[in-house]
């Protein structure tokens, strides 16, 4: 290097920053205005909130308004690191610090701003005199309602366990016909793609109708005695069937072609290779997207209510229409959360840890 | 009659002719080299040995038997005619010795016992015995192709088509496999292999062949082969290997 190329300041030379109190101060302002709002709204509440609420949710707003004061933390941190940017004489130091306070201001303005996400939501439930919690969160109707509610949504489990068992079957199946080889599969293959395409065109609901109603009145041997249980497990495997079939489709020709030909190369045949060496691949492979599928079946349980099923839907409507309110829904509607949830991140933690197999 | 008789061999993908009229003839306890650049057609001729390809004209013979055309059992066909793949191809969802065993017991009619007792001392003989419970993703590109060996081996196999199994090794890794195929031919093994490894066909082969553009163009012994070729393609392809150091 030259002595002039060393004394001339390069273009792309790091700068060093001017101490500024600016991105702490917008971090305090978003942790006071946070925080003032938070209990504006705890305040509301313990007026407004009605019967068994008041100190539910009076004790959650109290302990939300003392939780917010957290967001003072990263406030208060930049505010510190700007201060001492400002003292410093070393030029890396001061960068460092610099850097801290803006990234503590922004951590304290991006709680701020979830925390008054959450009031807004707040502020709708106790909105018109606290009409909205009237009428979804009843703390007497969900009272009285709940224990039949969970004894019917044992139906909803019944129905999804039952069904899924079936489907993993049936998609197998369906998945195989699909990829049927050579001339002599044409005919198979065409008969499941078009099974998949009309199953899959089909609103779930509609299947369900058509076979809890149908089924009875044409009288079919053995079909037409099934129960009403039985029939919306009947319409849900061969509604997610057809999407089933996809996702083993997708795991089997997922599995690299030269395993095929290990395969046969040693003497197995096409369907031996299958069940040997290709499904129990793909298998594994789709097991994530298969959860997902799952999920979504256990909450179309929901739908059997339409042929007259007692599940725990249909239980629900019966007490909100008893009671001119639909707190017992928001039942329904809590317990599939409860299920779902854990399964949902079953699944990411399944991705998860494919990916760092793969890696 | 030979005991392997290629005759006429032809195989398009479309209108692309990958095979043009291949006639070839093996004997028992040979071994045979196909030698020549990528996309001469040496896997494909392998391939439609095994019939993994169907073939568009020609007959394969295999001990006085038509072994192509329609109606052949290929499942009979590929219990007498083994074959090793370039990637291994084990199956990674079992350990060694369930890919060991796999075709033996529920192809060979051997008891689980039996088949374990016989993949254990095939993978003793290439040293992996110690290997049997590990999975392929544990071991070694050389281990696996070792492993997809012995896989081959376990079904007995009358003639054996290795398509360029060290063409994915590591340099350091090539030689315990073709140690392997050493002895193998050292034993008397019918064997046609697709390779690049110069040197070492020019070590076992009974005869060298060489494919251009899907034409046997020539063979012969190898010493002739690579010290004289015929053929003036022949000269070129090997003029480029020894520019790249492999001879």
């Amino acid at each position: 290097m030259t002595e002039t190329a060393q004394a001339a300041p390069r273009a792309t030379a790091q700068p060093v920053p001017t101490p500024g109190r600016g991105p702490a101060l917008i971090g305090l302002a978003a942790a006071t205005i946070a925080t003032a709002d938070t209990w504006a709204v705890t305040a509301t509440v313990f007026e407004a909130a009605a019967g068994g609420w008041r100190w539910v949710l009076g004790g959650a707003a109290l302990a939300g308004a003392a939780a917010v004061l957290l967001v003072y933390r990263p406030a208060l941190d930049a505010w510190r690191s700007s201060g001492r940017c400002a003292a410093s004489a070393d030029p890396v130091e001061r960068r460092a610090l610099a850097a801290r306070a803006r990234e503590s201001a922004w951590t304290a303005s991006g709680l701020a701003f979830a925390v008054l996400c959450a009031l807004a939501l707040l502020v709708f439930v106790l909105a018109n005199d606290a009409a909205v919690q009237r009428t979804f969160l009843q703390s007497e109707l969900i009272a009285t309602s709940a224990l039949d509610i969970v004894r019917a949504f044992g139906t909803n489990l019944f129905i999804a366990v039952v069904a899924q068992a079936l489907v993993l079957v049936w998609g197998l199946v369906l998945a195989l016909a699909r990829l049927a080889p050579g001339r002599v599969g044409r005919p198979i293959r065409a008969l499941a793609i078009v099974y998949i395409d009309v199953i899959r065109a089909v609103p779930a609901i509609i299947v369900i109708y058509l076979i809890g109603f149908g089924l009875p009145i044409a009288e079919v041997p053995i079909l037409s005695g099934l129960s009403q249980t039985w029939y919306a497990i009947l319409a849900l495997t061969i509604v997610y069937g057809a999407y089933v079939a996809e996702v083993f489709r997708s795991g089997i020709e997922s599995v690299h072609p030269s395993q095929v030909s290990a395969s046969r190369s040693l003497g197995f045949s096409h369907l031996a290779t299958m069940r040997h060496v290709v499904v129990p691949q793909a298998t594994k492979r789709v097991i994530p997207p298969l959860l997902n599928d799952f999920i979504s079946l256990q909450k179309d349980t929901a739908l059997v209510n339409v042929i007259g099923t007692i599940d725990a839907f249909n239980q629900a409507k019966i007490f909100s229409s008893n009671h001119f309110n639909l707190s017992s829904v928001t039942v329904v509607a809590a317990l599939f959360i409860l299920i779902t949830i854990p399964q949902a991140r079953l699944v990411d933690r399944l991705i998860a840890r494919d990916k760092a197999r793969g890696a | 009659m030979a005991f392997l008789e290629i005759s006429g061999l032809r195989k398009s993908y479309g209108d692309h002719e990958v095979l043009r009229g291949i006639d070839l003839a093996v004997e028992r306890h040979q071994v045979i080299c196909l030698i020549g650049a990528s996309g001469s057609g040496k896997s494909t001729l392998l391939r439609c040995i095994n019939a993994l390809e169907t073939i568009d004209a020609g007959q394969i013979g295999l001990d006085g038997e038509v072994v192509s055309g329609a109606g052949v059992d290929v499942n009979l066909l590929r219990r007498d005619v083994g074959m090793v793949f370039q990637s291994y191809n084990l199956f990674p969802h079992m350990n060694v010795i369930d890919n060991v065993t796999l075709a033996p017991i529920r192809l060979g009619g051997l008891s689980r016992e039996q088949a374990t007792a016989k993949a254990t001392a095939l993978l003793e003989r290439v040293g992996l015995a110690d290997k049997a419970k590990a999975f392929p993703d544990r071991l070694s590109g050389g281990q696996q192709q070792r492993v997809a060996i012995v896989r081959t081996l376990a079904m007995e196999p009358r003639v054996l088509l290795l398509d360029e199994i060290t063409a994915a090794l590591d340099p350091e890794l090539v030689a315990e496999v073709l140690g392997i195929v050493r002895q193998l031919a050292a034993e008397g093994m019918t064997m046609l292999l697709a390779t690049h490894e110069m040197g070492f066909a020019r070590e076992v082969a009974d005869t060298v062949c060489f494919l251009h553009q899907g034409s046997l163009l020539e063979m012969g012994p190898p010493e002739q082969i690579f010290t004289e070729p015929a053929e003036e393609r022949t000269r070129m392809f090997l003029k480029s290997i020894i520019a790249a150091g492999r001879l």
